[in-house]
């Protein structure tokens, strides 16, 4: 059986410059819809505060539950539905993250008995204090930045083949890096700049591989985080490791078409690039959506069946999946033809 | 074919031990060897990370030596106008009168000589004085605490009969706790964060209490409570009692504490017993305080303050305070592992009970299961033959992850399984990769058994590549995941693994068998 006949040949190149504008829109909407919600929706991972995570007996209503938080006084508090209809599981939030010493939770099951006259069992507290909040914060900002540090290093050596220019860049990363933490600047930042510096060593050490996938990285994930934010779902240290998977799978198939387009260009260093590209994509066309095709089965199957908690941990994985595949043809490739056109201009 | 057998061999032994790893999880008596570890998100249970308040071990300490001083010139009749512990910890005094003040630096000199002098200034006469401990010392109490604190709490937790408990200390003053299967999770609390400091102190009774609860506190005592609740009306009553700050007998000096029940009022109360020197105390306190009365302060709350009759020897003391049996028996646990150096906050809760953690087992499983088996189908359909090869690979996988994490002890949480769910999907990739490469190299002529040849050859690299950066991420993770997003990291690296073994030797094995040892001249793919 076969989806792409070995003969297919689409021109994706020449459909570089629609896919750039989408791109475009794509990471313009993201970046706005996280700077019209001040940032990503913080988690109580992040923010630090309590989550209850309650099951009642009978259906309740909302108002019903509401009522009964009301009564003891939790600070700011939300409520919200969870997981399906029928399971009658509610998700009580609050800001405070001091009272679970305090028979917290008995004083809530006791409360929200009275005012909807179910029996309640509290399946999952989770509380976690500013200090901790803010640890965890660090730690996740920690790992994205060292996951894209290795990788960088790994892909501008493996790339290239030049594993010495590798070690200057891991050199130039690391300098820079430590250079910012002397001044103490906050982590945020810091994987921004030294993403700003990657780029800019790719750019002059002439790492045009490099360059395609780290471009295509830094679009996947931009992309879900800002799809994230438009869904106004919230940041948690599953969402975290679904992004590093992201990062991995992301590569993963850049590599692939970026290994074909080697092999070609040895293959058929007469033709111009833009055939070059188009073959290599259309070659590695059907191995790229069998294998997203496999791992979009198992995420969806995940998201549809895999219950609450690790609902938005699929959610993610099918937005990198989806715009992971994406951007290996449209993203990483047209990266190595702009870098011609500089080439030619220069 | 000296190879192939050479290649045979090995992946029968890595399946062997995979298989050997798992028996245990499958049917415990089989061998003994641990389970796969369940997460507390898959078992149900409480994870607690706690802080230990190593500045109120400082803080006492001080406290303890400002009472020595004061002490000391009670003693040698010193007058002082003032001595207090200010700013948590730090002690200022103030003594006027030449002969007072040289006296006084001579007791520094000689009884504390460990205090450092923060800053000394004479005015018309009256010397004022700051003394705190030296950095280093008070580095050490804080380093002590904590030490002393995560002991007495892995016993309090013993004691209270967790199974497989884990209790790790995390930095400088936190503690780790994973408590599995826990089910009353706020008695679990109160125990462990409880300081249980018991004290026994006079009451001060030549002063006013009335006085000194507008404010007007005698030096030397404080003004303490005993709370308790009405049963029926469920009021809860305070009452303020004057007590002396000096602590004539703490639970340090313990050697049993149990539950008793009161024959008269039919109510549990906590027995303790004292060690040799501790009894002699006792005695030799309660012989010297004959119709005063003696405080029983545990936690800065007061308990009971009988009058004393008598010289009481035998060291035993009862507490009374109408508990419950579970309250009873908790308390006589705290004073059995002995106090907390230093109250301790709980920084982070999570409680995961049972139920929701079968169901989170069971859904993982379904949708393993599905996405699974819609994988499977789907590669014998596109794949046929070959397929069906892959689906092996696909299946040894999913062996080799349990065994692996059977074999190196890891946890399996809820991402964990996530983990696997998307190994699966992604562990078809190498396959899919290899298959196409062949498929390819089928179509421009060459014959099956150079068509597998060149296929592996050219894709192994690629493969290589590309789980490689999966591996990185994975590899982060795990070193900055905590608990269950650690798992997570668990699973991801070891399906990233095993999937380029079975893509790569097993596959390739069951290919060069049918092509070599079968002579097939067609291929199924």
């Amino acid at each position: 059986m076969q989806f792409i006949k070995p003969d297919i040949n689409i021109n994706f190149v020449s459909k570089r410059k629609i896919a750039f504008f989408i791109s475009m829109v794509m990471i313009l909407v993201s970046i706005a819809s996280l700077f019209i919600h001040k940032g990503p929706r913080y988690g109580i991972d992040f923010a630090g505060g309590t989550l209850i995570q309650v099951k009642f007996s009978a259906p309740a209503s909302l108002n019903n539950i509401k009522s009964g938080l009301a009564a003891i006084d939790l600070g700011k508090s939300s409520v919200q539905q969870f997981g399906d209809q029928g399971d009658n599981e509610y998700l009580i939030r609050t800001d405070r993250s001091i009272m679970t010493s305090q028979g917290f939770s008995t004083k809530v099951q006791e409360a929200l008995e009275t005012s909807t006259g179910n029996k309640i069992d509290i399946r999952r507290v989770e509380m976690v204090g500013p200090q901790v909040g803010k640890d965890l914060r660090e730690k996740a900002l920690f790992a994205m930045f060292y996951a894209l540090l290795f990788i960088t290093i790994y892909i501008s050596g493996r790339f290239e083949l030049k594993w010495v220019l590798s070690g200057v860049m891991a050199g130039a990363l690391m300098g820079a890096v430590y250079l910012l933490s002397v001044f103490n600047v906050s982590v945020p930042y810091l994987i921004l700049a030294a993403l700003i510096v990657t780029l800019v060593l790719f750019w002059f050490l002439e790492l045009k591989y490099a360059m395609g996938a780290i471009v295509a990285l830094i679009h996947d994930v931009t992309i879900t985080v800002g799809i994230f934010s438009i869904f106004g779902k919230e940041f948690t240290l599953p969402i975290i490791a679904a992004l590093l998977t992201i990062i991995g799978y992301s590569l993963n198939d850049t590599i692939i078409v970026f290994d074909r387009i080697r092999e070609n260009s040895r293959k058929y260093h007469k033709n111009p690039l833009e055939f070059i590209i188009n073959r290599s994509v259309n070659e590695t066309l059907s191995r790229t959506i069998l294998t997203s095709l496999t791992t979009l089965v198992v995420v969806v199957s995940l998201f549809v069946l895999g219950g609450g908690i690790i609902h938005d941990f699929a959610f993610a994985m099918i937005i990198g999946v989806v715009t992971g595949t994406y951007s290996s043809v449209y993203v990483a490739s047209p990266i190595l033809l702009a870098w011609q056109s500089r080439g030619r201009k220069k | 074919m000296k190879n192939l057998s050479w290649r045979v061999v090995s992946v029968i032994v890595v399946i062997i031990v995979a298989v050997v790893y798992i028996l245990p999880t499958i049917n415990p008596s089989l061998w003994p060897h641990k389970k796969i570890n369940l997460g507390l998100d898959l078992q149900g249970g409480m994870h607690l990370a706690l802080e230990v308040d190593t500045e109120k071990a400082v803080e006492s300490t001080v406290e303890r030596i400002s009472q020595e001083i004061r002490g000391f010139l009670k003693k040698e009749h010193i007058r002082h106008i003032s001595l207090n512990r200010i700013d948590g910890s730090r002690i200022s005094v103030e003594l006027q009168g030449q002969e007072n003040i040289d006296k006084f630096e001579k007791l520094l000199d000689n009884e504390f000589k460990n205090l450092r002098i923060l800053s000394r200034s004479t005015h018309n006469e009256i010397l004022t004085m700051m003394l705190d401990l030296p950095d280093k010392e008070s580095g050490q109490i804080k380093k002590l605490a904590t030490e002393q604190a995560l002991e007495t709490i892995r016993n309090r937790i013993d004691q209270f009969g967790v199974s497989e408990p884990d209790i790790r200390l995390q930095g400088e003053k936190r503690i780790l706790i994973q408590l599995p299967g826990i089910k009353d999770t706020k008695r679990a609390k109160d125990l462990i964060g409880r300081t249980a400091l018991l004290e026994f102190k006079l009451v001060d009774e030549t002063h006013d209490l009335n006085s000194a609860l507008q404010g007007n506190v005698p030096p030397g005592s404080e003004v303490l409570y005993s709370i308790k609740e009405d049963p029926e009306t469920r009021r809860v009553i305070k009452t303020p009692y004057l007590i002396k700050k000096r602590t004539l007998l703490t639970g340090a000096q313990l050697t049993d504490a149990k539950v008793q029940i009161d024959s008269q009022y039919n109510e549990p109360y906590v027995s303790i017993n004292f060690d040799k020197k501790g009894g002699r105390d006792f005695g030799r306190i309660t012989g010297a305080n004959v119709k005063k009365r003696l405080a029983i302060v545990l936690d800065k709350k007061v308990y009971s303050a009988p009058v004393i009759q008598e010289k009481i020897t035998g060291g035993q003391a009862r507490i009374t305070g109408h508990f419950t049996t579970e309250e009873a028996s908790d308390l006589a646990i705290a004073l059995r592992a002995g106090a907390l150096p230093a109250p301790v906050n709980i920084l982070e809760e999570r409680t995961v009970g049972p139920s929701l953690g079968t169901d989170s087992i069971r859904k993982g499983l379904i949708s393993t299961c599905v996405g699974g088996i819609l994988v499977i189908l789907f590669m014998i359909v596109y794949y046929r033959g070959s397929g069906l090869i892959a689906d092996v690979a696909l299946i040894l996988n999913i062996i080799l992850i349990a065994g692996g994490l059977a074999g190196f002890q890891a946890t399996l949480t809820l991402p964990g399984i996530a983990g696997i769910i998307l190994t699966i999907g992604m562990a078809v990739d190498a396959n899919v990769l290899i298959f196409e490469r062949i498929r390819e190299e089928l179509r421009i002529g060459k014959t099956p058994r150079a068509a597998v040849d060149s296929g592996f050859d050219r894709a192994s690299l690629t493969i290589l590549d590309a789980n490689v950066t999966t591996l990185i991420a994975a590899l982060v993770l795990f070193q900055f995941g905590t608990g269950p997003v650690k798992g997570f990291a668990v699973t991801l690296s070891l399906g990233v693994l095993s999937s380029l073994f079975t893509a790569l030797i097993l596959s390739r094995l069951i290919f060069d068998y049918f092509l070599i040892k079968l002579k097939s001249k067609s291929l199924s793919i």
